[in-house]
């Protein structure tokens, strides 16, 4: 074991020593944090919308107006006829052309049910949802109030149901994307330094011919290994501190659940992912191939972990894949501990799914690691 | 002239065919991610989990859960008793949503013709949370119109349709946005990147200078150095293309010479790009970690490929301002999916335009200062 | 020198598919000699090299190193012996210290042994005025000095040196085969590929490898004297040629 101190020891001079290094491991998670938590937004806020108002109404102008005092709409156009091509969306001026018809006041006031037009520009289809949700919920407000403002008004032989909904965000009463996007980023950000860092480092003691000379001497494989590992493990566990402190000062993410739970999975997961990028290492024998290996596994992790787009959306084949992704299980530890407060006895499933993880990818790492070949 | 440049380009294409796994990678990711994109990822709400807490159990109540269960959207996982079993069904992640009823909800509803009903919704995800809570309320709102109607056997006041065309993506697919952006990185990737490594690669290994000492102009040996990878970006851009339109019937709506126009116009640009990197850096190593961390990242950020520039906070939409990537993905999109003439994207194109004049005049300025 | 075998193999033999870049090599090298492997690049001496070091398992034959076989016992085989390849492989980031500490120990030499050794032996190359400094900032021709020396540092029972003066200069060789002779006769064995004829002539004994197999085997002397010539450049040409030579 004595090796290790020494394999240790060497390790952490180089990677304090290199210029190049040091900022990637130290400004680089910063830096990506605060950027990417504010570009890497699907917040749906400032949706472009143009109005074409045929009827002229007190009771279309008020529609209006509730439009222009939703915080998510900006009303950019107002027309009074109707652009049949619609050059606006065309344009790319406009994401939502809302039309209300002739006689829309009138027919209310006689109860004939009337239909408005959206046309949303759906290109984007996951804003184009939301934002035309959201146009209808105004829609629905709008009507509700009316209901309730003229019922003298209104035919007096009917009363309707009046159902109060109380709509409740759970977890995120305020809708801040951050507070969903900065524990997924956190996970992003560990598992790059353990991917890319890991990989890169072995692949150049490949390119520049010292692991030769290590294979010649009696350390063991599991001593280099762990010699390799360990020093990314550590500085994997400092960005997630570091992150998780900005996540709090800065974008004062909640953090409900216990703090220790997401450190004790981390603990693990960076052996997973540190195991991959041993993998990976062993795949490659340029430090550029090893990063465009660890670009591509990278990649479909990311896109199936659930960061983006969630798992449930995807189909079935789809979401047993991810049953192989250790980012997923990783993100659900942080958020549902982080925002919704769980306990171990919620997470525990990912903990036991990521330790036999760890275990499956180190065995066939340090199989595939050879210090004899042939 | 023409031999020599001949020679250069075959030169190139034997350094970039006999690199199989880069050559893999450049296939292959847009491959994979197309398919996973495709395919995989969806903004559709279906099958979502739910919970139900009644605690009245009685007509209207197990009449609008049957509702709501009846639709393909919601499926149940439990009822529930308490407001903390619902807690618990959040926290171990089985439910997306639930609907509270308070006791008695139908004898309040007869007496006092009103009566509340809660919906919850997990908003960790914002936009699912807030979409699945509208589309739960949109459901209980149908069954009383439906009962109403059923009821009095007139129609209700007010009632207000909303007709949502969902105008050149009618199925809301994610691979319609994701086509042409992947078109739009994958340039960059090709052109910039790897362009930048192959000049500061010669650099390295001292044979820049052979070819400089050669009788050949230096613009011939950078003009015979990007042609492979352009040409290679071609082919990467219709097989992206191609892939769009018969595997998930994304469509080219405007003309093809325009898009083809365009698309080399683009690649034009980040061959410049490429070309400036590689009088920046003098290693692979920088070159790469410049395309990568300057470059790439800020593209794939701050373009509109993934997330709306108009959501993002003032100075990051200034930074997208000087993305050329924010352009081309404008354009292309418009090109394919709007079916857009060139004057819709006149400006766009413009813009591009100018890029490329000012990022080639500042190589060739550096280049010369460097052969000096 | 004793008659003692370190290095004893029979029929030696490594394939890659059907191509044999050793083909069934039998020689032995004796405790405390300067062995030279010698043969054109592509003969197959890396290759041999390696098996002899533990980088590759041979496909069949025999062969032990310091009384281990190569077959079973590869591990064993690196603890008792010191390796230098043609191309420099000290880290450039360390320091001369810190790669002497680093070497020493991974090889289990104790804090005493390695203060003790590293000072000796940095005192002996005299570069005590930049064993602090980074090796990237150390002059080529001292690199390979250094590189011999910490691959003997923990005194290893043979030392293998895979040509080890490739690109020095002809006055940094001279002391480089200074060192050699200096190890061989604190018992040190050295095995040294090389392909420069006249390195051949300060080897007690030499094997000649043409296409996998050894086709000239002896001290300088003796094959001088069976190909009738006065120098080994000419024994190279003529066992190249494929003259034809008994084995012993």
């Amino acid at each position: 074991m004595s090796a290790l101190k020494f394999i240790l020891q060497k390790e952490f001079k180089q990677i304090f020593r290199d210029k190049g290094m040091l900022p990637i491991i130290f400004v680089m998670p910063i830096m990506q944090l605060m950027v990417l938590s504010f570009a890497a937004t699907f917040d749906v806020k400032n949706i472009q919308l143009e109005v074409v108002d045929r009827d002229h109404s007190q009771l279309s102008q008020s529609l209006i107006e509730k439009y222009v005092a939703s915080e998510y709409f900006n009303l950019v156009h107002f027309k009074h006829a109707t652009d049949p091509k619609g050059t606006s969306l065309q344009e790319g001026s406009v994401n939502i052309s809302l039309e209300i018809p002739y006689d829309f006041e009138k027919n209310i006031m006689q109860n004939t049910p009337v239909t408005l037009s959206a046309k949303v520009n759906a290109i984007d289809g996951m804003t184009a949802g939301i934002s035309a949700s959201y146009a209808q919920s105004i829609i629905q407000e709008f009507r509700e109030e009316f209901v309730k403002e003229n019922i003298g008004l209104l035919d007096q032989g009917k009363k309707s149901f009046a159902i109060n909904f109380s709509m409740q965000n759970w977890y995120n009463a305020t809708l801040d994307y951050k507070f969903y996007m900065v524990p997924g980023l956190l996970v992003l950000l560990v598992s790059m330094i353990g991917m890319f860092l890991t990989s890169m480092n072995i692949v150049k003691e490949k390119e520049i011919g010292t692991i030769e000379q290590l294979n010649v001497t009696p350390i063991t494989k599991g001593e280099f290994i762990i010699g390799k590992v360990l020093p990314f493990w550590c500085i994997g566990m400092f960005v997630l501190s570091l992150g998780l402190t900005i996540a709090k000062l800065v974008f004062s993410v909640p953090m409900q659940g216990p703090i220790y739970l997401i450190f004790l999975f981390a603990m693990l997961y960076l052996f997973v992912v540190l195991g991959i990028g041993l993998f990976i290492s062993t795949l490659a024998d340029t430090q550029q191939q090893s990063m465009f290996i660890a670009w591509f596994f990278m990649v479909i992790f990311v896109l199936l972990s659930g960061m983006f787009t969630p798992i449930e959306n995807m189909p079935v084949w789809a979401q047993k894949i991810t049953l192989l992704n250790p980012f997923r299980y990783f993100i659900e530890v942080m958020r549902s501990v982080l925002l919704k407060g769980a306990t171990w006895s919620d997470v525990k499933m990912n903990f036991f799914i990521i330790g036999i993880y760890g275990v499956v990818i180190n065995t066939m790492s340090v199989l595939a690691y050879r210090k004899t070949n042939g | 002239m023409f031999d020599r440049l001949k020679g250069i380009i075959k030169k190139e294409f034997y350094h970039i065919f006999r690199d199989q796994r880069t050559l893999l990678i450049l296939f292959g990711i847009p491959i994979v991610q197309i398919v996973l994109f495709g395919f995989a990822i969806s903004n559709e709400i279906k099958n979502v989990k739910i919970a139900v807490l009644d605690q009245s159990k009685d007509e209207h109540s197990s009449q609008i859960i049957d509702k709501v269960l009846s639709t393909s959207y919601f499926d149940l996982d439990s009822y529930v008793n308490s407001l903390d079993d619902i807690n618990d069904a959040f926290q171990k992640g089985r439910i997306k949503g639930a609907l509270v009823f308070p006791p008695k909800f139908s004898e309040t509803l007869r007496k006092e013709n009103k009566a509340d009903v809660q919906i919850i919704s997990d908003a960790t995800d914002p936009n699912t949370g807030t979409q699945i809570g509208n589309y739960l309320l949109l459901q209980v709102q149908q069954y009383l119109m439906e009962h109403e109607i059923t009821a009095t056997s007139t129609l209700p006041p007010a009632l207000i349709n909303t007709e949502v065309e969902m105008r050149y993506n009618p199925e809301l697919k994610s691979v319609y946005m994701f086509v042409p952006g992947l078109i739009t990185i994958i340039l960059m990737l090709v052109c910039t990147m790897m362009t930048s490594i192959a000049i500061t690669r010669e650099k390295e290994t001292g044979t820049m200078e052979v070819l400089l000492a050669s009788p050949m102009h230096a613009s011939i040996i950078i003009l015979g150095k990007v042609t492979p990878y352009l040409l290679l970006s071609f082919v990467n851009a219709s097989l992206i293309i191609a892939l769009g339109k018969f595997i998930f019937e994304v469509p080219v709506l405007g003309s093809y010479v325009l898009l083809i126009g365009e698309i080399i116009l683009y690649c034009l640009v980040v061959l410049a790009l490429g070309i400036f990197v590689s009088t920046v850096a003098e290693t692979q190593q920088l070159a790469l970690m410049i395309s990568l961390f300057a470059l790439f990242l800020p593209t794939m950020l701050l373009s509109g490929f993934i997330f709306p520039i108009e959501n993002m906070p003032l100075p990051l939409q200034i930074v997208s301002k000087i993305v050329p990537a924010t352009y081309f993905n404008i354009i292309i999109k418009s090109i394919m999916l709007k079916g857009a003439t060139l004057n819709f994207i006149l400006k766009e194109t413009l813009i591009l335009i100018g890029f490329f004049f000012i990022l080639m005049g500042v190589s060739i300025k550096r280049f010369k200062i460097r052969l000096e | 020198m004793n008659s003692e075998k370190i290095i004893e193999t029979t029929k030696l033999t490594k394939a890659f598919g059907s191509f044999k870049a050793v083909n069934e090599i039998t020689f032995d090298v004796k405790k405390g000699e300067i062995f030279g492997f010698l043969g054109a690049n592509g003969a197959g001496k890396s290759t041999a090299m390696k098996m002899l070091t533990g980088l590759l398992s041979p496909t069949s034959g025999e062969a032990t190193v310091a009384g281990f076989d190569v077959f079973t016992q590869q591990e064993k085989i690196k603890k008792n012996i010191g390796y230098m390849s043609q191309k420099f492989s000290l880290y450039d980031d360390l320091s001369l210290l810190e790669n002497i500490k680093f070497f020493g120990g991974i090889y289990g030499l104790s804090k005493e042994q390695l203060n003790e050794r590293g000072t000796a032996m940095i005192e002996r190359l005299g570069l005590a005025d930049v064993s602090h400094k980074l090796l990237k900032e150390v002059p080529l021709g001292w690199k390979q000095k250094i590189a011999f020396s910490v691959a003997t540092l923990h005194q290893p029972k043979i030392v293998f040196l895979d040509e080890p003066t490739g690109g020095v200069d002809p006055i940094t060789r001279r002391q480089f085969w200074e060192m050699i002779y200096e190890a061989a006769d604190n018992g040190t064995t050295v095995f040294v590929t090389t392909h420069y004829m006249d390195e051949a002539e300060y080897c007690n004994r030499i094997s000649m490898m043409v296409d996998g197999r050894i086709a000239g085997y002896g001290s300088p002397k003796e094959l001088k004297a069976d190909f009738k010539t006065e120098n080994m450049d000419e024994v190279f040409v003529k066992i190249a040629r494929g003259e034809n030579y008994k084995l012993q």
